[in-house]
C-alpha cells in the first residue's frame, strides 16, 4: 500500500470529520445533539472569522456585525415580510456581503491596532442601530420567528427546521459547505496569496499583488460566511436579538479561533466545541465559571500556544491545512 | 499580527506528548462526565423536577440571587406541606448568564438532560424571548416571572405562561389614574431607548391620555449614556411629573444629576422601582428621591397594616422590615419582583393538582389546567394580593402598590385595583395547537 500524499490525507481527514459528525446525529444523546447543532452553526461563524484573522492576518474586533447582518437579514424578512426561508437566508447573505464590502473598503485603509478600533466602532454602530430601530427589531428583547415560518421548502417537499434531527443535518450541511469552501480557498492560489499577505504584506506588494483588493475580497468572503452563520441561527433556532450584535459576539469568534487554532481549517470547530463544553460544564458546578474558563484558556495558551489544532499541526501533523 | 504569533510560539518549548495527552484526557473527562452522568440519573427520578432558569451571572445576577432564595423557600414550603400530588418538588438550577442564547441552551438542557417536568423562573425579557422557541419546540411548559409583555402579546407559544407577576403594559396603565389625580396631568417620560423603555412609552402614553392628561415630552436616553445632564433641558418647564424608568448601573448617576439639575423646586417624580431593586434607597446621592413616588409590585419595606400572610412570607424568604436579607442588612432584596417566584410555584402546584399531573405526558393538560384558572385570592399562596388570570393570553393581572419615599424608606400610599391595569387581550393562545 502506498503512503497517502498530504493532499489525500487532508481530503480523507475532512471527509472523515464530516462523516463522524453525520454519525453523531444518530449516536449522541438528545441534549448533546442539540449542542452540536448549535456549535456547528457557530463554527461557521468562527470559520468565517478565521479566514480574515487566521489566514489574512486581519484582527477584526467587529465581526459580530456580519453575524448580526445575516441574523437580521433573514429574521426581519421572515418576521415582517413573511418571506420563506430561502429568500430570507439569501437576504441575510447579501446583507453580510454588502456590509463587509463597505466596512472592508473603509477599514482596510488602516492596519493593526487602528484596524481593530475601526472595526470595533463599525460594529458598535451596527449594534446601536439594532437598538435605535427597536420598533422593528424589538432591540435587546428581540423577536421570535414563528415556528410555522421556519420551514425549508424545495421542489417535492419541505423540511421543518425546528425538528432536532433536521436542524442538525441542515446545520451540518452548511458547516460542510463552508468547510469545503474554506479548504478549497486556502489551498488555491488565492488562499496562498492571503497567507503571504499575512506574513509579509510589503513583499507581496513589491511582487505586484493588489494587496488591498485581496484583503477586501477576504473580508467580503469572511462577511458572507459569518452572515450565513447568523442567518442559519435565525431560521434554525427562531430567535433574533441585538445581543448577537454586541461586542461579546465579536470577541467570541476570536476566542474560538485562538483556542482551536488560527489558520487551520478544523480549528474553529474544535475551539467552538471546546469552549461550549467548558462553559456548560463549569457553570453546572460554580457561578464562578468564568474564572474556570479563564484558567482553562491560560492552560491552552501555555500548552497549545498555536491553538489546539495549530499545535497538533506544528508538532505532529505538518500536513494539516 | 504575525509578530504576535511568533512570540506565542516561543512559549511552546516545554510540551511533551505525554503531558499533551494527559491534558486532553483530563479535558475530555471534564467535558463528558457531569453531563452524561446526570443524563443517566435523570431516568429514575421520582420527584417532580422543576428546571429553574436562574440569572446567576450577568446583568440580572442581583435579581437571580433573590429569585433563587425565594424559590428555595417556596419549594420548601410546598414540600413541607406534602409536595405536589404527594410527590416532592425538586428544583434543578442552571445559570443562563442573563443571556438569550444561553437561555435557550439551558431550556434544552433541562428538557433533554435533566429531564425536568417544566422550566420556570426567568426574569429578563430577552432571555424569555430567546428561550421561548426552544420551550415550544420541546413542548415543555415555560412559566416565566418576567413582567414583560412578551407572553401577553401572543408572540410566543402555547407553552409560555406568566401566572405569578403582572406585565409591564398592565403596570404602566394602572399607574396613570393615580398620577393624573395626584401628581399632575402633564408628564415627561424619561426612558432608556430600547425595548424596555419603549414599552413604558407606548403603554403609558395612551393610559395617561385616557385620564385627561398628556405626555408633553419624550426623552429617550441612549443605552450607552453615562451622563444625563444634557438631556434635562429637553424637559419642558410646564411639566408636572417626570416619569422615569432608567435601569442599570447608570441609574445612581441619573438620579444624582437630576437632583443637581432641578434642586428642590423641580417637577414631581414618579419612577419604577426596577431602577432601584437591590439598591439601598439610603445610598449617597439618592437623597433627592425623598418625597418622590415609585411603583412597587410588592412593598420592599414592611408596612404597618400588612396582613399576617405577608409577614409570614417575608419571614420565610428571609427579609427584614427594611427589605434586606436577615443575614446581611446591606443585601437589599428585589422585593417588588421576587414574590412572583413564590406565587408562580403555587400556581404550578395548583395546575398540577388540577390535572392530576403524572409526568411529561400530562404537560399539555397542565397548560390547559393553567389556562382554566381565573381568580386567585390573596393569602399565603398569593401574598402580593389577589389576582385574575387570563387564560387566553396566559397572563395574570393584579393590584399594584404606589409608594412614597419618606425618611429614606418606601411607604405605600395607594393600592391600584385589578381593573386599573386591565386591557383587551390581543391574542388567544388557547386557539393554538400544542
Amino acid at each position: 500500500m502506498t503512503r497517502l500524499t498530504p493532499s489525500a490525507k487532508t481530503i480523507a481527514l475532512h471527509v472523515g470529520v464530516v462523516l463522524l459528525l453525520l454519525a453523531l446525529n444518530f449516536l449522541l444523546p438528545e441534549y448533546h445533539r442539540g449542542v452540536f447543532a448549535r456549535v456547528l452553526v457557530l463554527a461557521v461563524f468562527a470559520m468565517g472569522y478565521n479566514l480574515a484573522f487566521g489566514y489574512t492576518g486581519l484582527l477584526s474586533l467587529g465581526h459580530a456585525m456580519f453575524f448580526a447582518a445575516g441574523l437580521y437579514g433573514a429574521g426581519l424578512t421572515i418576521y415582517h415580510l413573511e418571506w420563506s426561508v430561502w429568500p430570507a437566508f439569501g437576504t441575510g447573505l447579501a446583507a453580510g456581503a454588502a456590509l463587509a464590502l463597505v466596512v472592508g473598503f473603509l477599514a482596510l485603509r488602516t492596519t493593526g491596532v487602528a484596524f481593530m478600533i475601526v472595526t470595533l466602532m463599525f460594529a458598535q454602530v451596527f449594534y446601536l442601530m439594532t437598538l435605535y430601530f427597536t420598533t422593528y427589531t424589538r432591540g435587546e428583547e428581540g423577536l421570535v420567528l414563528p415556528q410555522a415560518s421556519r420551514v425549508l421548502e424545495f421542489p417535492g417537499g419541505a423540511l421543518d427546521l425546528s425538528d432536532p434531527s433536521t436542524r442538525y443535518l441542515v446545520a451540518l450541511s452548511l458547516f460542510t459547505l463552508v468547510l469545503g469552501a474554506i479548504l478549497f480557498l486556502v489551498r488555491a492560489p488565492y488562499g496562498r496569496s492571503l497567507i503571504a499577505i499575512r506574513e509579509n504584506e510589503e513583499r507581496m506588494r513589491m511582487l505586484g499583488y493588489d494587496v488591498f483588493a485581496n484583503k477586501l475580497m477576504s473580508m467580503v468572503l469572511s462577511g458572507i460566511f459569518c452572515a450565513a452563520s447568523g442567518a442559519a441561527y435565525a431560521v434554525l433556532f427562531g430567535y433574533v436579538g441585538s445581543g448577537f450584535a454586541a461586542i461579546q459576539y465579536s470577541i467570541l469568534p476570536l476566542l474560538w479561533v485562538l483556542v482551536g487554532g488560527a489558520a487551520t481549517t478544523l480549528g474553529p470547530l474544535i475551539g467552538t466545541l471546546f469552549m461550549f463544553y467548558v462553559i456548560d460544564t463549569a457553570s453546572s458546578y460554580t457561578t464562578a465559571h468564568l474564572l474556570v474558563v479563564g484558567l482553562v484558556l491560560i492552560g491552552v495558551i501555555l500548552f497549545f500556544p498555536k491553538g489546539i489544532t495549530g499545535t497538533v499541526r506544528e508538532r505532529w501533523l505538518p500536513w494539516l491545512p | 499580527m504575525s509578530e504576535n504569533r511568533k512570540s506565542l510560539v516561543n512559549l511552546n518549548s516545554g510540551l511533551s506528548r505525554r503531558s499533551a495527552l494527559k491534558g486532553l484526557g483530563a479535558a475530555a473527562g471534564l467535558i463528558a462526565a457531569p453531563g452524561f452522568v446526570r443524563y443517566g440519573q435523570a431516568q429514575s427520578s421520582e420527584p417532580i423536577k422543576i428546571g429553574f432558569q436562574c440569572h446567576r451571572t450577568g446583568i440580572g445576577a442581583a435579581y437571580g440571587r433573590w429569585y433563587d432564595r425565594v424559590t428555595a423557600a417556596a419549594a420548601k414550603r410546598i414540600n413541607d406541606a406534602g409536595g405536589i400530588n404527594g410527590r416532592p418538588l425538586e428544583i434543578v438550577i442552571e445559570d443562563d448568564g442573563t443571556d438569550p442564547k444561553r437561555g435557550a441552551e439551558v431550556v434544552e438542557k433541562f428538557a433533554n438532560q435533566h429531564k425536568v417536568d417544566l422550566v420556570y423562573g426567568t426574569l429578563f425579557s430577552h432571555v424569555v424571548v430567546g428561550s421561548a422557541p426552544a420551550a415550544g419546540e420541546l413542548k415543555i411548559p415555560y412559566y416565566v416571572v418576567s413582567e414583560g409583555y412578551h407572553v401577553a402579546s401572543g408572540k410566543l407559544n402555547r407553552y409560555c405562561v406568566q401566572p405569578g407577576i403582572t406585565d409591564v403594559k398592565s403596570q404602566a396603565r394602572s399607574m396613570a389614574p393615580w398620577i393624573a389625580d395626584n401628581l399632575g396631568k402633564k408628564v415627561t417620560l424619561v426612558y432608556p431607548d430600547y425595548a424596555f423603555g419603549h414599552d413604558h412609552r407606548d403603554f403609558f402614553t395612551p393610559a395617561i391620555e385616557a385620564q385627561g392628561g398628556q405626555v408633553v415630552a419624550k426623552v429617550p436616553i441612549p443605552p450607552t449614556e453615562t451622563s444625563f445632564t444634557r438631556y434635562f433641558p429637553q424637559i419642558p418647564r410646564d411639566t408636572d411629573v417626570i416619569y422615569h424608568v432608567m435601569v442599570g448601573p447608570a441609574v445612581l448617576t441619573f438620579v444624582k444629576e437630576m437632583g443637581e439639575f432641578f434642586g428642590s423646586g423641580g417637577p414631581q417624580l414618579f419612577g419604577f422601582i426596577d431602577s432601584l431593586e437591590a439598591v439601598d434607597i439610603a445610598s449617597p446621592g439618592l437623597e433627592f428621591l425623598e418625597g418622590s413616588h415609585f411603583w412597587e409590585g410588592m412593598p420592599r419595606y414592611a408596612q404597618p397594616d400588612q396582613p399576617d400572610y405577608v409577614t409570614a412570607y417575608r419571614e420565610t424568604v428571609g427579609i427584614d422590615d427594611n427589605g434586606a436579607s436577615v443575614n446581611d442588612g446591606k443585601d437589599i432584596s428585589t422585593a417588588a419582583h421576587m414574590f412572583g417566584c413564590w406565587e408562580t410555584l403555587n400556581v404550578i402546584k395548583a395546575a398540577m393538582e388540577a390535572c392530576d399531573y403524572k409526568g411529561p405526558d400530562d404537560r399539555a393538560a397542565m397548560i390547559e389546567a393553567t389556562e382554566a384558572m381565573t381568580g386567585m385570592d390573596a393569602g399565603p399562596d398569593h401574598p402580593q394580593g389577589k389576582k385574575l388570570f387570563n387564560g387566553k393570553i396566559h397572563q395574570v393581572f393584579g393590584e399594584q402598590s404606589i409608594s412614597q419615599v419618606k425618611d429614606g424608606k418606601l411607604e405605600v400610599v395607594h393600592r391600584t385595583s385589578i381593573e386599573d391595569g386591565a386591557y383587551e387581550p390581543e391574542a388567544d393562545y388557547t386557539a393554538m395547537s400544542f
